[in-house]
């Protein structure tokens, strides 16, 4: 299966607010961040959680972000510290 | 003690029979709360239905339960000081992280095990902040603190906050790395091997790997602690 994004891919998380279960969480959306490891392919979990069968898998993704970018750090962090979590390739958008 | 013993019986028995305590349903422990909250009401009922209607047995349930309890931090322990003490078995692990639980017999089937090495340069610790991922089959079930809303909003938004509530302390060049376990991945940490080890053997070495330390909130211990 292919994939979308390549590790060290600058991406950003869609700013959207759709209705249901959704799995993006939501301090992430609209944030920057870069694909750091890709963690294979699966069912679409918006769709399984209402007894579909989430075909065809979607590729998913570990990216990280820096805590400044998504909390607005203003030194309050140390410089290197950062957040992952694991995304679905279709909340991602290339930058 | 014999006739304590029978005594507590009768006892029992006369409770039961003056309050009439002969309900359809299976009796609870006398140190159980009986359910008050809907969700325990519900778990009881759907149970209660799955057995009537012969879908489970309780012997399966139970089953099922004991299963889950059997799944401990040993288990992850054992892995850890495995890593420790073999290069090319840490190499394996870190590189597919199901392969290389599953070669010490500890199968992770369903998800995708990403096993994660802190380092000087970088600590990890883990969150679920959407519920309570966690990898069970390794690490067992999910301490309290784990599914509180405290702990998963405030770890990432916060993390060195609440490490140093559980007194662990990193110099700020330390990256700390949080890993929001949001989708069909599970993570374990492997902690870094405490200083003063080098004589231990891998059973000494796995009793000082704490279910915390595979979270990533804690440090291993170190030997003169254990």
């Amino acid at each position: 299966m292919s994939e979308r994004f390549k590790i060290g891919d600058t991406v950003r998380v869609a700013a959207a607010s759709p209705p249901g279960h959704i799995r993006t969480p939501l301090y992430l959306r609209g944030h920057t961040g870069r694909i750091v490891r890709l963690l294979g392919h699966f069912p679409n979990p918006e769709r399984l959680a209402y007894g579909m069968h989430g075909l065809p898998e979607l590729a998913l993704y570990q990216v990280v972000f820096t805590m400044d970018e998504v909390w607005g750090g203003d030194g309050k962090y140390a410089p290197r510290d950062t957040v992952t979590a694991d995304l679905y390739e279709h909340w991602l958008e290339p930058i | 003690m014999s006739s304590e013993h029978e005594h507590e019986h009768e006892h029992g028995h006369h409770h039961d029979h003056d309050h009439g305590h002969s309900h359809g349903h299976s009796p609870f422990q006398p140190d159980i709360k009986e359910p008050s909250e809907d969700w325990e009401f519900m778990e009881v009922a759907l149970r209660e239905l799955l057995i009537d209607k012969g879908i489970l047995t309780a012997r399966e349930i139970q089953e099922k339960i004991e299963d889950y309890e059997g799944r401990t931090p040993e288990n992850g322990a054992k892995i850890v000081a495995r890593a420790w003490v073999d290069p090319a078995y840490k190499a394996r692990l870190l590189a597919d992280g199901n392969a290389g639980v599953a070669e010490l017999g500890h199968p992770f089937d369903g998800l995708k095990l990403v096993v994660v090495e802190n380092t000087a340069d970088v600590h990890h610790m883990v969150v679920c902040t959407l519920c309570s991922c966690y990898p069970r089959a390794l690490i067992g079930i999910p301490p309290l603190w784990y599914k509180s809303r405290e702990y998963r909003a405030r770890t990432v938004r916060e993390p060195r906050a609440v490490l140093a509530e559980f007194g662990t302390h990193l110099p700020d060049d330390v990256e700390v790395r949080v890993l929001d376990s949001t989708a069909d991945c599970r993570y374990l940490v492997l902690p870094r091997r405490p200083e003063g080890t080098e004589a231990m053997s891998e059973a000494e070495l796995a009793a000082l790997v704490t279910r915390d330390s595979m979270i990533g909130t804690a440090l291993a211990r170190s030997p003169a602690k254990a």
